[in-house]
């Protein structure tokens, strides 16, 4: 539909900066995996690495590794190897890229960071399932590998409210993983230490809010896409003062466009907001794609789930209990559908595209009717698309690409 | 010149059809060939007879718009294109002007398009990535019991039963004809049942609302099918004229419009 338009897609100058500190952290993991004396613990992305800093591990996040497979475009070639050994091609695809690529010897930290092979061996596994199931046996495939523990959170699911029953229950779960934890890094947990990156973490994650608040603006000054990179930080350093430092340049910066009415996607005459997984081996081609058409993609729940304001450095264990439930994934569809009607109205958005991932249920929001009963509730169309966050065999470009056109006709028709 | 026309390709992963109107949107020329391997060239030879049929030629071609899969391999025509959701709905709703719900059964992929009495989308959705319900179903089990495609539809009207086709997967149904085979049951009611699967897949994309345009190759050829929808949806619906040509001849009107929309703007500079 569109006629002779070059996409424009706007370079976030602090860019450089963030790939520093993503370079400093890889480079400090590997030292940790080689050195005789530091331990690596692996976490899943809103597992408790609070916890896990502040008893001095270097911390691997499995989830970010195979994100880095996907926007590499190496998952698809490596998921097989998984499904070779009994993990189906049905299952989370951060899972079986992870697993393929261990088989194969093979990471995108090779390619990206010379004299990295891979990610450090680790002394200790630990997981909550707030997100999935998935990543429990996605660790355990792990732990029996190395012959090192797996321990975690059970996390209660589909609630409304994050009551204090709930919040005890994973309170005595993190309280519980402490001991195992001190055994491994051979030392006893500093509550202190703890308070401190709880504070950090809480610095982060509401600097990281802020970031992704600047989207309201008019027209939007950065996009999901760009948020997919730019929480890099947010996901694998949350609890260190180099993330702080980060987001505090990235928001500057973005301030900056907001006063300058410099727009992420030039001529902005949509604004949507994206449901579900990106395809990470699509960023950039679903990036043109969107600028293309003049329409910002500018708010998901994705890059949101990093935000965690109840993080107290007065009471860290109950507060890293209670942000870890009040994880959207994690909650009903009542708290997700009422949630969803809050950021359409801040961010002034005019269309919901829903990713249904062939292998991520859990964050396919599209299968329970929910996409019917949002708009109902607030007039807004929306449009499922069908694809997979790391299989690319899932994905069809065409589809998709007829699809996206014809919604935003749609939505032009409306207007 | 002998007078304007406008143009509409739509470049089917299938069929290549085009259309062409005139300044009303009337059709007056239009043509469907196999797209092929070359796209260029068979919008080129469709592009010919259809204008040969409407008494024009290429120099009287005044605005052009492609849509469907091969969208952009017609440039030398032009650069013009809409999504085929929009052109069907365009077309159809010229045909009918009031609110429908259209079910456009294609080559590899399906659509269900519900337009308000002005001809607004209110919703659309296509297949996923699959061939239920698709004419790429049909042409599979056409090869797989080796009838030719245009026997099928005259065959399944002598079924005295409707074979059950249950799996979504093209591969896994076509196990199922194999079976139905084996176990002697008639050729004309598996055929019936192929059609009764492929119906059945369409339908359940979305809920079926007020009146329906049918409209795609698939039930051109086969009218039997368009029996099969009434019967399944408990009412009439409405078939154009030319099934197959409702998104050329959207893409046409788009053409058109975009053309009055250009005479209108440079009225008011």
């Amino acid at each position: 539909m569109a006629e002779d338009k070059q996409p424009q897609r706007k370079k976030i100058q602090a860019t450089g900066q963030m790939m520093k500190i993503m370079s400093d952290y890889f480079y400090d993991l590997n030292d940790a995996g080689q050195s005789a004396t530091r331990k690596v613990a692996w976490c899943t992305s809103v597992g408790p690495a609070e916890l896990l800093r502040a008893m001095g591990f270097a911390v691997h996040f499995p989830e970010n590794h195979a994100a880095m497979l996907g926007a590499t475009r190496m998952a698809t070639e490596l998921i097989p190897e998984a499904n070779a050994i009994g993990y189906s091609p049905d299952i989370c695809s951060y899972l079986t890229a992870d697993i393929g690529a261990y088989l194969k010897g093979v990471s995108p930290l090779a390619k990206a960071y010379s004299g990295i092979e891979a990610p450090p061996r680790p002394d200790v596994l630990v997981y909550n399932t707030n997100q999935c199931r998935d990543v429990q046996d996605w660790f355990n495939w792990y732990a029996r590998e190395f012959g090192v523990p797996c321990i975690g959170i059970t996390s209660p699911k589909n609630f409304t409210d994050v009551t204090e029953i709930l919040v005890d229950d994973v309170t005595r779960q993190l309280e519980a993983l402490i001991p195992t934890l001190e055994e491994v890094a051979g030392e006893k947990l500093d509550m202190q230490r703890l308070r401190e990156t709880v504070a950090l973490s809480r610095e982060c994650t509401e600097l990281w809010r802020q970031v992704l608040e600047t989207a309201a603006a008019t027209p939007a000054p950065l996009t999901f896409f760009d948020g997919t990179i730019h929480m890099g930080p947010a996901v694998v350093l949350r609890g260190t003062p180099q993330a702080v430092d980060y987001y505090r340049v990235l928001l500057a910066e973005l301030e900056q466009r907001i006063t300058g009415q410099v727009a992420a996607v030039e001529g902005e005459k949509h604004r949507i907001y994206w449901e579900g997984m990106p395809v990470w081996g699509r960023l950039r081609q679903h990036s043109e794609l969107f600028s293309e058409l003049q329409t910002s993609v500018l708010v998901s729940t994705y890059c949101s789930s990093w935000i965690f304001p109840d993080f107290d450095a007065n009471d860290p264990l109950r507060s890293m209990a209670k942000a870890y439930l009040a994880l959207f994934i994690v909650r009903s569809d009542a708290y997700k559908e009422e949630y969803i009607k809050q950021m359409l109205k801040k961010f002034h958005i005019d269309g919901i595209i829903y990713h249904d991932a062939k292998t991520c249920p859990c964050n396919s929001n599209s299968r329970y009717g929910m996409p019917q009963r949002l708009e109902q509730a607030t007039g807004i169309p929306s449009l499922v698309i069908s694809g997979d966050l790391n299989d690319l065999r899932c994905v069809s470009d065409e589809q998709t690409r007829t699809n996206v056109e014809a919604f935003i006709e749609q939505l032009e028709e409306r207007s | 010149m002998t007078q304007p026309v406008y143009v509409g390709l739509d470049m089917g992963a299938s069929r290549t059809k085009v259309a062409v109107v005139d300044r009303h949107g009337a059709l007056l020329g239009h043509a469907v060939k196999k797209s092929g391997i070359d796209f260029a060239a068979t919008a080129a030879l469709c592009l010919d007879a259809s204008l040969e049929l409407a008494g024009a030629g290429r120099n009287d071609i005044v605005e052009a718009v492609a849509t469907g899969y091969g969208r952009n391999n017609v440039a030398f025509v032009t650069s013009k294109s809409k999504t085929e959701i929009g052109c069907h709905a365009k077309g159809c709703h010229y045909l009918y002007a009031e609110a429908i719900t259209i079910i456009d059964i294609g080559g590899q992929d399906n659509k269900i398009i519900k337009l308000d009495a002005d001809g607004r989308r209110e919703s659309f959705k296509m297949n996923r990535k699959c061939a239920a319900g698709t004419g790429a179903f049909l042409e599979e089990m056409s090869s797989r019991l080796d009838i030719p495609l245009d026997e099928m539809n005259n065959l399944a009207r002598q079924a005295t039963e409707t074979i059950k086709l249950g799996s979504y997967c093209t591969v896994f149904s076509a196990t199922e004809v194999l079976e139905n085979i084996r176990h002697g049951k008639p050729v004309a009611d598996i055929i019936k049942g192929i059609f009764y699967s492929m119906i059945k897949r369409v339908l359940e994309m979305d809920s079926i609302t007020g009146k329906v345009v049918l409209s795609g190759g698939v039930v051109a050829h086969n009218p039997y099918l368009v029996e099969m929808t009434e019967e399944l949806i408990g009412r009439p619906v409405l078939l154009p004229a030319f099934p197959q040509l409702t998104g050329a001849h959207g893409a046409a009107l788009y053409a058109l419009e975009a053309t009055e929309a250009q005479a209108s703007d440079a009225g008011e500079d």
